[in-house]
């Protein structure tokens, strides 16, 4: 995500939380799965739903409607598994659904607004606006810096 | 030349080498007048300087090269053998780790050796070294014929290959000068000489005539059991060579000193004898597998013939073999579900198989200790002369084998062990005759298996350990209380030296001691699953004996429910497992307890410790019991039920969650799930 503003285009994946979308760039991204049996783990922040089996890799597991402390929903049809690889960490985020793949222009995305709200706020490196759709670019670091 | 592929290789070969080069020098050490093991550390140390001169790593070369001079001339009886020269040779060895280590982490290898190198030449000069004798050495490639020169290896194989009946020649080849395609052509020479032997050598090098670097000739020292006038026909039908000439070689040429490496070849192995039939059935390889073959061969043991594999490989193996066991546990249930006959018999047959790869998978990654203790002698022996203590190091056991990674981790805990033996437990030759001991302490290092368990004991017969002195010190660093020092027993108290903070030598010395030693090695031991303990008995001896699971990688559990979650318990801290009434757990402290054969049991509720969240509470009369311990200590672990004893593969957490309390990893079952392992050392306090 550093990077991002440098280029000319990233390619991102783009999830969907609640009502809004957000975006992760591709580079970071290792898969797309559907929810699976998630081992709890005890003692741990709350937003850590546990660990999964992806392919005999152990794999931790966020929500990340708790993590920005979003109102909590049922898992659906819907639900996926973005993993996230970041240094040498390796994270599932929950998101609703995952919807798409896009390119956005380096030029398209802007600072976050100054806007005092939610908790999700300080994880967001920039917004994109794309055809009237407005994305969300987060900020992997901060997103699980404060386990590390 | 490029050298990067086989870099590793030679990084390899070379720590071997130069680890023979040690164990020998210091069984020349003990006997002195016996040349035959000059002649092994010769071959190694000539070896070494070959393969660093072909690798381009000169420095290496060049001092391999001023110890061989030394011992080339302790081999032909110019100098004598004595402790001071040893000496030197050791430091040079040093210097060659050092130099090796360097190029392993990257490095260039480079490093200032001139007082060595010139303490090296004064021994060479120092006595009536012969010129002549020093001239062959430095320039061991002796002219056979005018065209190829060989080295000790080489002309060794021509030697032996004469034995068996083999002829050695010198093909000279001659392209036309309106060859095109010269590289081709160099290939399908070679691929004709190795169906029919071995090439030796060829010049210009392999490498070079794979890039067209020569003119229109070259040549080839080649051995093969065809004629000559069969060889010269068959490499004629290459189209666009012009000339053959195939001469043979007289091993009779051979200096002395080349028969000399033949002789001790010719005794201790017999690689080449065995790799040459061999290579003739073998399906004919590329020339450019010519020059890696050559150097693997000179050293491979005796019938054991071994391949070395990056352990990166084996962890993927590993892993993939894992993901089979869980889709096995699939394939079991779903067969079970059909209850097809031809199906179960199917299921049950890859399921025996999959035994049998498990085993050969596990036993691949496991190592002999003896890689470990191989260094141990060369370090006794520094110590002994640094503390001026006569010791003695026997090492039983150094076949028992380990699985890599705890290898890899047990070393310096061992280090620091062994000085700490010598240090502190081995009195000084004076204090030991005033008790009546001999002179010369023995230091023992032992390794056997047990169960699934690997033990490694360090055994001195020195001082022991000082209960006053360890107590009073413990007393004074604030480990323990005055009170609490009364209720311990022998045992608890020589396991104080494990604790942090704790340092008894009167004088800090920088073999070991300073407290920080002993307590890194217990946490790094239980690390790995182990643990330590020590008896001691004062002017008698101390025996330090660490307890290791043999693999790191697959352990046995016990798996047990809390709810509809699933947890493993390891076997080896499990004692035994029992129902229990509530009636029978007590109140102590704040604390349940219950009556375990006679003794006061703290009871853990894994429930509450792991928070599992539970729809309506347990009304349960009977409660499930692991009796876990750590030491000496237990504690009775409160579970739902039982499911059973399994066998698991160890998985980590990964990097994003550590240090989860109570937890040290965790597994995926026959279902696919994950389960978590309970650590039982955090959880007994």
């Amino acid at each position: 995500m550093t990077n991002a503003v440098e280029q000319e285009s990233i390619k991102v994946i783009v999830f969907q939380l609640a009502d809004k979308e957000y975006a992760i760039p591709v580079s970071h991204v290792q898969g797309i799965e559907k929810l699976m049996h998630i081992t709890r783990v005890p003692k741990t922040e709350k937003y850590v739903k546990g660990v999964i089996n992806l392919r005999g890799v152990v794999t931790p597991i966020v929500d990340l409607r708790e993590r920005f402390e979003l109102p909590i929903s049922e898992h659906e049809e819907t639900t996926r598994i973005i993993i996230i690889s970041l240094e040498d960490m390796e994270v599932g985020f929950v998101v609703d659904s995952a919807n798409d793949v896009l390119d956005i222009p380096a030029d398209s995305i802007e600072p976050q607004p100054e806007v005092v709200g939610s908790l999700e706020e300080e994880f967001i490196s920039g917004v994109a606006k794309i055809d009237k759709r407005l994305l969300i670019l987060l900020h992997l670091e901060k997103v699980l810096n404060p386990l590390k | 030349m490029e050298v990067n592929q086989y870099l590793e290789m030679f990084i390899e070969e070379s720590k071997d080498h130069l680890q023979a080069c040690s164990e020998h020098l210091l069984e020349l050490e003990k006997n002195p007048d016996d040349l035959a093991i000059v002649q092994e550390i010769f071959r190694s140390a000539h070896t070494l300087k070959g393969m660093s001169a072909t690798m381009g790593f000169e420095d290496l070369a060049d001092l391999t090269h001023k110890m061989e001079n030394v011992l080339d001339a302790i081999r032909n009886e110019k100098i004598h053998v004595s402790p001071e020269i040893l000496d030197v040779v050791f430091e040079s060895v040093d210097h060659l780790e050092e130099m090796v280590m360097d190029i392993a982490n990257g490095g260039d290898g480079k490093r200032d050796v001139s007082s060595t190198v010139a303490q090296l030449k004064r021994i060479e000069l120092g006595e009536e070294a012969i010129p002549e004798v020093v001239g062959t050495a430095e320039t061991p490639t002796i002219a056979v014929a005018s065209t190829l020169e060989y080295d000790g290896f080489e002309q060794t194989v021509i030697s032996q290959s004469a034995e068996q009946g083999f002829n050695a020649f010198e093909i000279s080849v001659r392209l036309r000068e309106d060859c095109l395609l010269k590289a081709a052509r160099v290939f399908m020479v070679f691929e004709i000489l190795e169906k029919d032997g071995e090439v030796i050598k060829s010049s210009p090098s392999v490498e070079k005539l794979e890039d067209e670097q020569f003119d229109q000739q070259f040549y080839v020292a080649f051995v093969t059991k065809e004629s000559a006038e069969d060889m010269q026909k068959k490499i004629m039908k290459v189209s666009e060579v012009e000339e053959v000439i195939v001469a043979a070689i007289e091993p009779k040429q051979h200096s002395e000193k080349e028969q000399a490496i033949q002789e001790v070849a010719a005794t201790a192995t017999a690689t080449v004898e065995v790799a040459i039939p061999e290579k003739n059935t073998a399906a004919p390889k590329p020339a450019t597998a010519a020059a890696p073959a050559k150097t693997d061969k000179s050293h491979a043991p005796v019938g054991n013939k071994t391949i070395r594999v990056n352990i990166e490989r084996l962890d993927i193996l590993m892993n993939l073999f894992e993901e089979l066991v869980i889709d096995r546990g699939r394939l079991q249930s779903i067969a079970t579900e059909v209850n097809h006959g031809e199906l179960n018999e199917t299921v049950e047959r890859m399921s025996r198989v999959m035994g049998d790869l498990q085993t050969i998978i596990l036993t691949m990654r496991m190592v002999p200790v003896e890689t470990v203790f191989n260094r141990f002698p060369k370090m006794i022996r520094q110590l002994s002369r640094d503390l001026n203590k006569k010791i003695n190091l026997e090492i039983i056991g150094a076949e028992t084998e380990l699985d890599r990674t705890v290898i890899d981790e047990i070393g310096d805990p061992l280090v620091h062990l062994i000085r700490n033996s010598v240090d502190h437990g081995i009195e000084n030759p004076t204090a030991r005759l005033a008790k009546g001991k001999p002179e010369e302490g023995t230091v023992v290092l032992r390794a056997y298996h047990s169960g699934n368990y690997v033990f490694i004991e360090i055994e001195d017969d020195g001082a022991g350990i000082n209960r006053e002195k360890v107590l009073a010190k413990a007393i004074s660093k604030g480990i323990v209380t005055q009170e609490q020092s009364y209720s311990m027993s022998d045992k608890q108290i020589n396991e104080l030296i494990l604790a942090s903070g704790f340092s008894t030598a009167d004088v800090i010395s920088d073999v070991s001691g300073r407290g920080v030693g002993l307590d890194v090695v217990k946490t790094t031991i239980e690390s790995l699953g182990g643990n330590i303990s020590i008896e001691s008995t004062q002017d008698v001896g101390s025996v330090f004996s660490i307890q290791l699971p043999l693999t790191l990688s697959i352990i046995s559990v016990m798996l047990v429910e809390i709810e509809k979650e699933i947890y493993a318990i390891p076997l080896s801290s499990i004692i035994e497992t029992s129902i229990i009434r509530s009636s029978e757990i007590m109140n102590a402290h704040n604390q349940k307890v219950i009556d375990f054969r006679g003794k006061v049991v703290p009871l853990v509720f894994l429930e509450e410790i792991f928070e599992v969240p539970r729809k309506e509470p347990q009304g349960d009369e009977f409660h499930s019991v692991v009796i876990v311990r750590k030491g000496e200590k237990l504690a009775g672990l409160v579970v739902d039920s039982f499911i059973g004893q399994q066998e698991i593969v160890l998985k980590s957490l990964g990097n994003y969650l550590t240090n989860i309390f109570a937890i040290s990893g965790a597994t995926i079952l026959g279902n696919g799930k994950v389960a978590l392992i309970v650590d039982c050392n955090a959880l007994i306090k």
